[in-house]
């Protein structure tokens, strides 16, 4: 691994944090749907699909433990919720099928225009596990694409859902993208290869066609116009508290156990 | 001494090819393609042998007894001082690295094999899903139940013409 200087270890170190954050917590608040999806395969896909976020998180953890000395385990579960650094679209709790719907559509969009980016990082241990990663996030993006489409054909009641979740979620979702402290080093070193608005407005790109294709709500040219606050990734809500509380727990009960 | 090395290495080889996958035991750590390669150096504690894994899935749960399996097998060889298993992205595992006896040995144990997918891997998937050949009976007249599995690596098929469900590899 190449040497960094502090302030562009410090960077990479605040990235990798917001993107297994982001992982981590959605994971959680997914695998909720195990056992009373609306249907069984979607039992089956949904619990896999978190399972696939846990595992990216923990790789994205490792990566930052290697580069801080901190043991992953530590950084996952030894944090109070307040040090957690996920977008807050992740603040939300799991709601309805539609509102879970609504929620990953617009986050696997921003995660796959995120991880093709860092694809091309200079930093090689996040743009090879990125590379990896954007080959299991394809399945994400084709399946919760399919589920958007059949809610917004599927009849008033799940149009009426979903509509009200996109309002709802828009503000917070920009969010994947808030600026982050280090990203001008980040940008300098091309470990980010492209900046945080840059990607926002690719994101829009792909989520906002799909929408008026499917008649759903878009955001107003306002609401596109603006740039995400940075406390955006700092915000933490009493739904993310409950979900801290119930993941930590067991990490808690016996701190160090190993089985 | 190229010829000692190559003997060693050739051992090496050898004994990954007898670890059986741990959730899929009739394919090999090798035959999935899981080993990138591996290295000998000098060491403190010796001569050092480090052993490079791909995981299949990032957050596949056998990636961790993979490793002991293959520190328990290449240390018992008496192979090295000492074994190293690192995990590693330095590119991505891919299933088109499932070797030809992988393959075979998949369909034998009623896993669809899967299709070759190529590098890029975006919109290839859409045209490679939908259908899998049945491990049973070789029929292509099937559907696709679900692309997630009981397993990260594992979509779910039906055949209309056996009829029952199978289970395919992912193609990732």
């Amino acid at each position: 691994m190449s040497e960094l200087d502090r302030e562009t270890r410090d960077a990479l170190a605040e990235l990798l944090l917001a993107m297994a954050d982001d992982e981590f917590v959605l994971g959680f608040w997914d695998s909720e749907w195990t056992g009373i999806a609306p249907i069984l395969e979607e039992d089956v896909a949904m619990s896999s699909v978190s399972q696939d976020e846990i595992g990216h998180a923990k790789a994205l953890y490792e990566l930052l433990a290697e580069l801080t000395g901190e043991d992953p385990d530590q950084i996952a579960f030894g944090r109070p919720a307040d040090a957690y650094r996920h977008a807050a679209l992740m603040n939300h709790a799991r709601t309805d099928w539609a509102f879970s719907i609504a929620r990953r559509f617009l986050y696997e969009n921003a995660d796959a225009v995120r991880l093709e980016s860092l694809d091309g990082s200079s930093h090689q241990p996040l743009a090879g596990l990125a590379a990896k990663m954007r080959r299991e996030e394809t399945y994400h993006l084709l399946h919760f694409d399919l589920w958007l489409r059949r809610l917004a054909e599927g009849g008033s009641d799940s149009r009426g859902r979903l509509a009200e979740a996109l309002e709802m979620l828009w503000p917070d979702a920009q969010a994947v993208f808030a600026p982050l402290a280090g990203e001008a080093r980040l940008l300098a070193a091309r470990i980010l290869p492209d900046s945080l608005e840059t990607l926002r407005a690719r994101w829009l790109d792909r989520v906002v066609p799909r929408l008026e294709q499917l008649g759903l709500p878009v955001p107003s040219p306002t609401q596109r116009a603006a740039a995400p606050p940075s406390e955006a990734r700092t915000r933490r809500t009493p739904d993310f508290e409950w979900l801290h509380g119930e993941f930590t727990m067991v990490a808690r009960s016996d701190a160090g156990a190993t089985w | 001494m190229v010829t000692v090395a190559a003997s060693r290495d050739a051992a090496v080889w050898a004994a990954l090819a007898e670890i059986p996958d741990p959730e899929i035991p009739t394919i090999s750590l090798v035959d999935l393609g899981v080993i990138r390669g591996f290295a000998f150096e000098h060491s403190a504690a010796g001569e050092r042998l480090t052993v490079e894994l791909l995981p299949t899935f990032v957050g596949c749960p056998a990636i961790e007894v993979m490793r002991e399996q293959i520190g328990e097998r290449l240390g018992a060889r008496g192979l090295a001082d000492e074994v190293v298993v690192d995990l590693s992205f330095a590119e991505p595992w891919t299933s088109d690295r499932i070797t030809p006896a992988g393959r075979e040995a998949l369909r034998a144990s009623g896993f669809a094999p899967p299709p070759a997918v190529g590098s890029s891997f975006s919109g290839e998937l859409l045209a490679v899903l939908p259908i899998a050949t049945c491990p049973y009976c070789g029929s292509r007249n099937t559907t696709l139940e679900n692309p997630f599995g009981p397993t990260l690596c594992r979509s779910i098929y039906h055949c209309a013409d056996c009829p029952q469900p199978f289970e395919a590899f992912k193609p990732v």
